[in-house]
């Protein structure tokens, strides 16, 4: 428990002095507590886990735009903890607001409450298709292709500089996209 | 996107550093204060006496309360804008500037005669100064709300109540040198209802644009 914590925040906070690496191991570890997290949560309060990667990547989100927020001499699994909770709560109000769902559509969905890869893969679209057209374009050039900034800004014939506004812009956009997707569609 | 796709565009974003919020608050004090000053100075007038006045101790007494409260809704506000810490020990601050304000109102009863506690009290144009400190309020209110958005609060609403009382002790501090009325027993009312208007505004344009 205190390795762990420990290797989280020395990674973190490599992460934050630009640690391209650190960054990205530390986002993965940090994902899979995040999952475990959201789980048990989504179980205490009788959901299904269909959202759980919902839950997860808003939270990774949150901790990537706002690592500011994290003290980096305090304890960083409480920060965490904490992001999570919030992105819980959220997306179990916007749940509430599908109550009025005919009982039927929910036994639909029920059996198909273990999330596949294919599931989330679609509910990811969905969010990207929020971002206007050139904020898309990028922040999929980078997530789905695994292209680099330089080969986007190649790719669109635009500078470095205009890419990594765009993909800022983007991923701040994709945060809004999952805090006003109700799911209402 | 799969989960790991999202953490290559996390990774990529590492460059584009966001503002902390103390630096965020900072600018947001430093751009709004001017816009304050110059409306004080040109639609209310400052006080011919005022650096003289600070000798008159009900006079420095409004600065003592107004930046007590204005330090303890900072302090409020940096730390609720972290994610799991609720107010806790910042509302110390707030304990302690009401304690100063209910001292100084003991000491003014003690002072004045019974029979002066009603127009001290009421002072000339009380409402006035429940209505200019949120005027003068505004822009730094703007401003600070503005500059939460760097944060991520548990509680939007509490988190523009902190922003909302920083503005408003803002606004009263700038208020204090135009206004005469100087009891504390004017201030234990009207300035802390301008605040108190301030504060509420906060919380209320908070709990909306303060989600994350």
């Amino acid at each position: 428990m205190n390795d762990r914590e420990r290797e989280w925040a020395d990674q973190m906070r490599a992460g934050m002095a630009g640690d391209a690496a650190a960054y990205r191991t530390v986002l993965k570890s940090l994902t899979a507590f995040l999952r475990m997290e959201v789980r048990r949560g989504f179980s205490r309060y009788g959901y299904g886990q269909s959202d759980v990667e919902d839950v997860v990547q808003e939270s990774l989100l949150a901790i990537h735009l706002k690592r500011e927020t994290w003290r980096t001499s305090e304890p960083i699994t409480p920060w965490v903890r904490a992001i999570a909770r919030n992105k819980l709560i959220d997306s179990l109000r916007r749940g509430g607001r599908r109550i009025n769902v005919p009982i039927d559509d929910v036994i639909d969905v029920l059996p198909a409450a273990e999330p596949t890869e294919h599931l989330n893969e679609r509910d990811a679209e969905q969010i990207l298709s929020k971002l206007n057209g050139r904020q898309r374009e990028i922040v999929q050039s980078i997530s789905i292709n695994g292209d680099s900034i330089r080969q986007t800004a190649t790719r669109f014939d635009i500078s470095e500089g205009a890419v990594r506004v765009a993909l800022h812009r983007g991923l701040a956009a994709l945060a809004k996209a999952y805090r006003t997707n109700d799911h209402e569609d | 996107m799969k989960t790991d796709q999202l953490i290559e565009a996390l990774t990529a974003d590492l460059d584009v550093k966001p503002a902390p919020v103390a630096r965020a608050l900072t600018l947001a004090i430093a751009a709004s204060l001017p816009i304050a000053t110059i409306m004080l100075v040109f639609l209310l007038r400052v006080r011919p006496d005022v650096l003289s006045g600070f000798s008159d101790p009900r006079f420095a007494f409004k600065f003592v309360f107004t930046l007590t409260t204005a330090a303890a809704a900072l302090w409020l506000a940096l730390r609720v804008s972290r994610p799991g810490k609720t107010a806790g020990p910042a509302l110390a601050g707030l304990v302690i500037s009401a304690l100063l304000l209910a001292a100084a109102v003991s000491l003014e009863l003690i002072a004045l005669p019974a029979a002066s506690w009603f127009p001290a009290m009421l002072g000339d144009r009380a409402l006035a100064c429940a209505v200019l400190i949120p005027t003068l309020a505004a822009a730094p209110l703007a401003a600070l709300l503005y500059a939460m958005k760097s944060g991520a609060p548990d509680s939007p609403r509490l988190a523009g109540a902190a922003a909302g009382l920083l503005a408003g002790a803002i606004g009263a501090t700038l208020y204090a040198t135009h206004c005469t009325n100087d009891s504390p027993l004017f201030v234990a009312i009207w300035y802390v209802l301008g605040i108190a208007v301030v504060t509420t505004i906060g919380s209320v344009i908070g709990s909306r644009v303060l989600r994350w």
